[in-house]
């Protein structure tokens, strides 16, 4: 700190994609630049740490897209997860300005590569991170670091102090001692409040507290509710968040991509009772994977068991921890923590309402089951070959929908109006384009879009 | 890394959270062959470490390293077990383990006492014979270095063979050591799937220096090696004995040979120094230092030499550099030296494998 300047040009809060965006770009404008990252090195980068590919628009095949992907098919990709909840005059911001980002990326240090097996369908739409999101961040840093900006770790920003319609500065905590940032301008990217349980349960229910978070455990929201207490306008639902099914063995924070199971559809699920409670053959994986963490949320104590059997097990992903394994359903049952007899009861009863016909593990076979009240209405086998599998699923929490409301560049504002030197970028204030749902790859794009305009916005403020 | 698995369990462990993930795909040839199981026999976890060239991006690149509770270290764990396939495949087994713990001494006295064999020897020198003949008959040279180069390779090969069963081989086909070889003379793993680098000696920033030094080196032992053959060639076959001048095969090949071995070996030291030992196998990280020194005087030596022409050096200048070629191929089955071996094994038998085909997700 001893080479700083009593007043930086440019204050970015936040060590994740968008805040590196944001920094690089002000810098290249000529603005002296701050990152305030609030992990230490190790754990640099928030969430971006655990992405792993870009979405982007492409008029053409560009390295390492295949195809075309337009503006009016990328929005209505985003439409039907959001079912709507959408600025759509920032997402098409967001979705045409991705087509320049990806070129902008390169120049930056970041490395693609042609997408990663068992993804081939996001091919043509997704440009995947060569060593994945951490990569990524090492890159940024790396440029940022060669463009003289300043980094700091662990500090955290305790307040954004505001008076009328300008921030004047931060009051930060760096490595535990307190320090008085001043700057110029500042740009918000310290993501959401997901790794804070307890505004988890407020917004939840104590049902939240059984959540895993699958990412950073540094994204509490401090300088979000830092904001909206001072009248900040928001936007999203304040008591969502996105979360998915994973392995209930998983750490309780940043266990990231590791901990998906995809063994759902050639499951059957239940419940703490032994009982199925939703259709697990409702549709391809990629489709439904997103609404399992809110099943499994809303059966008693947020837990699920995914039981196959041998037939099937070789039909997803490896899992992070070997599942479970026994030769008999009531041995399974057992070590799972099942009844076994309600856990017999319902297998037999699935069992006996699978019909024969073709198995394809790949399409949508239309092997249903018939007469159960809960049906399965895919890839409906009966549960007969041992050895029997069993994993145990829990809500996995990805991200948090409230955030900061921003304009088209990306400038926050209050009730009486924009924050004068004042901008955010990244999940803080992704809820303003993702309502509801979520679109692989389209929380880097936020975050690269907006980064991108915050930093030049900026720069031009200061300049 | 766990200290309560050995090597073999503790890549075990690594390898099953590593393939859940799969973000690294891109860098190497470890990742896509990764891909073809969930589970890890002994020989398929020989077969990965093989194949890996510690480029270390994956460690960079890797959200769930230290401190993080999966600990991954994919490079050290890795390297772990390779050197240990290379120690439990490598015979005579009681001088590997002689090796193992009293290389570096055992190398270098082997040094000196071959050295002063050698010098011994120029006194039964024939009457006969120019330039370093004149110290050393052409028949000794030969009866003696024959045995020395073709019983190391001939102990190696038993290894290969042992290394091939334990993974799983198939049948080799020639566009299955077309591929390898084709890995291996671009340094394809050290490229770091971008074409800039690896991660060895500067973090998490791309370096090329790592693929330039080892390409060097490895050049230039073929070209000293081909230096040789030329020259057993002229010798047997066309009659035209020792010493050739500078415009003659043996020279054209040894010189540029000799200096780029020099200048590898020099980069090579220098680059360990540099790189975190914590990614590597650490416990060998000595033995590996005095390979490449051993490499590095092998072709000074040689240069000086041929520097040393015509002058009174020649004798001891030949004995030193005599020793050290020796000690160089004797030592073959128990140094790094066969980490080339197993490493072009480990390719051929990758290219003969199916083609990954990954999960659905």
């Amino acid at each position: 700190m001893k080479d700083w300047p009593d007043t930086f040009d440019l204050a970015v809060v936040g060590g994740g994609n968008a805040a590196l965006c944001a920094a690089i770009t002000a810098a290249e404008a000529g603005a002296s630049v701050l990152i305030l990252e609030g992990a230490p090195v190790p754990y640099r980068g928030g969430n971006s740490r655990h992405t792993r590919n870009f979405r982007c628009m492409h008029k053409q095949p560009m390295f390492p897209l295949t195809g075309s992907y337009d503006e009016d098919e990328y929005l209505d990709d985003l439409m039907l997860v959001t079912k709507g909840r959408t600025d759509e005059g920032l997402a098409r911001l967001a979705i045409r300005s991705s087509e320049e980002c990806l070129p902008w990326m390169q120049a930056h240090g970041v490395r693609f590569q042609p997408s990663l097996s068992g993804t081939l369908s996001l091919s043509r739409t997704n440009a995947f991170f060569l060593g994945g999101g951490k990569a990524l961040v090492n890159a940024y840093y790396n440029t940022a670091a060669d463009l003289g900006i300043k980094i700091a770790y662990e500090a955290q920003v305790r307040h954004v102090h505001r008076e009328a319609d300008r921030i004047t500065h931060l009051e930060v905590e760096i490595a535990g001692h307190p320090v008085t940032v001043k700057a110029r301008a500042f740009v918000l990217a310290s993501g959401g409040f997901q790794a804070d349980l307890d505004w988890l349960a407020r917004a939840w229910g104590p049902a939240a507290r059984n959540f895993l978070i699958r990412g950073t455990p540094y994204n509490r929201g401090v300088v979000l509710r830092d904001m909206l207490d001072q009248g900040a306008e928001s936007v999203g639902d304040p008591t969502q968040c996105h979360a998915v099914a994973i392995d209930g063995r998983a750490p309780k924070y940043d266990g990231g991509i590791v901990t998906r199971l995809d063994c759902v559809p050639f499951s059957i699920v239940l419940n703490r009772d032994g009982d199925r409670f939703y259709d697990e053959g409702e549709d391809v994986w990629p489709k439904r994977y997103a609404i399992w963490g809110r099943l499994v949320a809303a059966q008693p104590d947020q837990v699920g068991y995914a039981l196959i059997d041998a037939k099937s097990i070789d039909l997803f992903m490896p899992s992070v921890f070997p599942p479970v394994k026994s030769d008999t359903i009531e041995g399974l049952a057992v070590q799972m923590g099942l009844d076994p007899q309600a856990t017999r009861r319902t297998v037999d009863t699935f069992n006996a309402a699978c019909r024969p016909g073709p198995f394809h593990s790949t399409t949508l076979d239309g092997l249903r089951t018939e007469g159960l009240n809960v049906p399965k209405t895919n890839w409906a086998r009966p549960l007969d070959t041992a050895p029997f599998y069993g994993y145990q699923l829990r809500p996995g929490v990805t991200f948090t929908y409230l955030g900061l409301k921003v304009d088209a560049r990306a400038q926050v504002h209050s009730a009486e109006g924009p924050i004068q030197n004042l901008w955010a970028a990244g999940e803080i204030m992704a809820g303003s384009i993702l309502g509801q749902g979520y679109l692989a790859g389209f929380g880097m794009t936020i975050g690269t879009v907006f980064g991108r305009i915050a930093g030049k916005e900026a720069a031009t403020h200061v300049a | 890394m766990s200290l309560d698995l050995s090597p073999m369990d503790e890549a075990r462990r690594q390898i099953e959270i590593c393939n859940a993930c799969r973000y690294c795909e891109g860098f190497c040839s470890v990742f896509p062959a990764m891909t073809r199981q969930k589970a890890f026999a002994d020989g398929d976890l020989t077969q990965l470490a093989n194949l890996c060239h510690n480029c270390r991006g994956c460690y960079y690149a890797c959200q769930y390293t230290a401190p993080h509770e999966f600990a991954l270290n994919i490079p050290a764990v890795l390297a772990e077990v390779r050197v240990e396939s290379w120690e439990r495949l490598a015979r005579p087994q009681a001088v590997a383990r002689l090796f193992q713990t009293h290389g570096v001494a055992m190398a270098g006295l082997l040094v000196i006492v071959l050295a002063w064999f050698f010098w011994a020897l120029t006194a039964f020198r024939p009457e006969a014979g120019a330039g370093f003949y004149a110290h050393l008959g052409h028949n000794t040279l030969v009866a003696i270095f024959v045995p020395a180069f073709l019983t190391p390779l001939a102990l190696i090969a038993l290894s290969v063979r042992d290394y091939w069963r334990e993974v799983g081989g198939g049948r080799v086909r020639l566009s299955h050591i077309v591929s390898a070889f084709g890995s291996a003379a671009r340094m394809k793993n050290l490229s770091g799937g971008h074409g800039e680098g690896c991660n060895f000696e500067k973090g998490d920033r791309f370096s090329d220096r790592r693929r330039v030094f080892h390409q060097l080196m490895m050049y230039g032992f073929l070209l000293c090696f081909a230096s040789t053959a030329s020259g057993t060639v002229m010798h047997y076959a066309l009659g035209w004995e020792a010493p050739y001048p500078l415009f003659s095969l043996p020279k054209l090949l040894g010189l540029p040979g000799g200096l780029m071995m020099v200048v590898g070996a020099a980069g090579l030291m220098w680059l360990k120094l540099k790189a975190d030992p914590a990614l590597g196998a650490a416990r060998v990280w000595g033995g590996e230092m005095a390979f490449v020194l051993l490499l590095g005087v092998v072709a000074l030596t040689g240069l000086g030499l041929y520097a040393a022409t015509g002058t009174a050096l020649v004798g001891p200048m030949l004995a030193v550099h005599l020793a050290t070629v020796m000690v160089l191929f004797l030592l073959m089955p128990f140094s790094k030296m066969v980490h080339g071996f197993f490493r072009l094994a480990a390719l051929i038998a990758e290219a003969g494998k199916p083609a990954p085909a990954g999960g659905g997700e």
